[in-house]
């Protein structure tokens, strides 16, 4: 069995399970790792989205 | 101006939690990623712990990701692949079983092999992460 992901697809699973562990580990109460974990989650979205325009418009 | 350390003060800086208070939550912690949350009765923690770095690892599997092995070379090869190695040691018991169950991927061309090193390392250090919050909980830093 192998899944052949896109970069898209793969980035986008990495940046979900980091960010539940990075949710988990930081903050005091249930609610501010929830939110911190939909922060870090909407960052790592931000950054793949960012870097992707970031070389489509470098290479033209 | 050097200042006066009262004894109290130095005794409470040396004082260090007990082994016994998180050696079995962080050693259950390594071998199964999350168990040492469940161990300290954070049930949710742990079972997403368990599902996050586990759920990584069981993809770097599918994209046919390397494990590192610790080979000598130049100090770049040395520290890639040691430092490696230590990452997919940390996600305990997964490593063990996919190793013990024959996985052996040499290293493919490809981003999707590429990704499935990175999340067969991630997860380690991932654990890492949680063992150190599972400490802080078992000694009384962290709820």
């Amino acid at each position: 069995m192998y899944w052949n992901l896109s970069h898209f697809e793969a980035s986008f699973v990495f940046a979900l399970f980091t960010s539940i562990v990075f949710g988990v580990v930081s903050r005091k109460t249930d609610q501010e790792r929830l939110y911190y974990g939909l922060y870090v989650f909407g960052c790592f979205l931000a950054a793949t989205f960012g870097l992707a325009w970031l070389m489509y418009l470098g290479h033209g | 101006m050097a200042q006066a350390k009262t004894p109290e003060a130095g005794a409470e800086r040396d004082a260090r939690p007990p082994v016994q208070a998180w050696l079995g939550p962080v050693a259950l912690g390594w071998l199964v990623p999350g168990a040492g949350h469940i161990y300290l009765k954070r049930w949710n923690r742990g079972a997403l712990l368990l599902v996050a770095i586990i759920g990584m690892f069981v993809f770097g599997l599918l994209m046919r990701g390397k494990m590192f092995e610790p080979t000598d070379g130049d100090l770049f090869t040395m520290a890639l692949n040691y430092g490696g190695f230590i990452g997919n040691l940390a996600s305990g018991a997964p490593y063990f079983l996919a190793t013990w169950l024959g996985y052996s991927q040499p290293e493919l061309p490809g981003a999707v092999a590429d990704y499935g090193t990175k999340f067969l390392v991630c997860a380690g250090l991932l654990n890492v992460l949680a063992l150190i919050d599972a400490y802080e909980i078992a000694v009384g830093k962290k709820d």
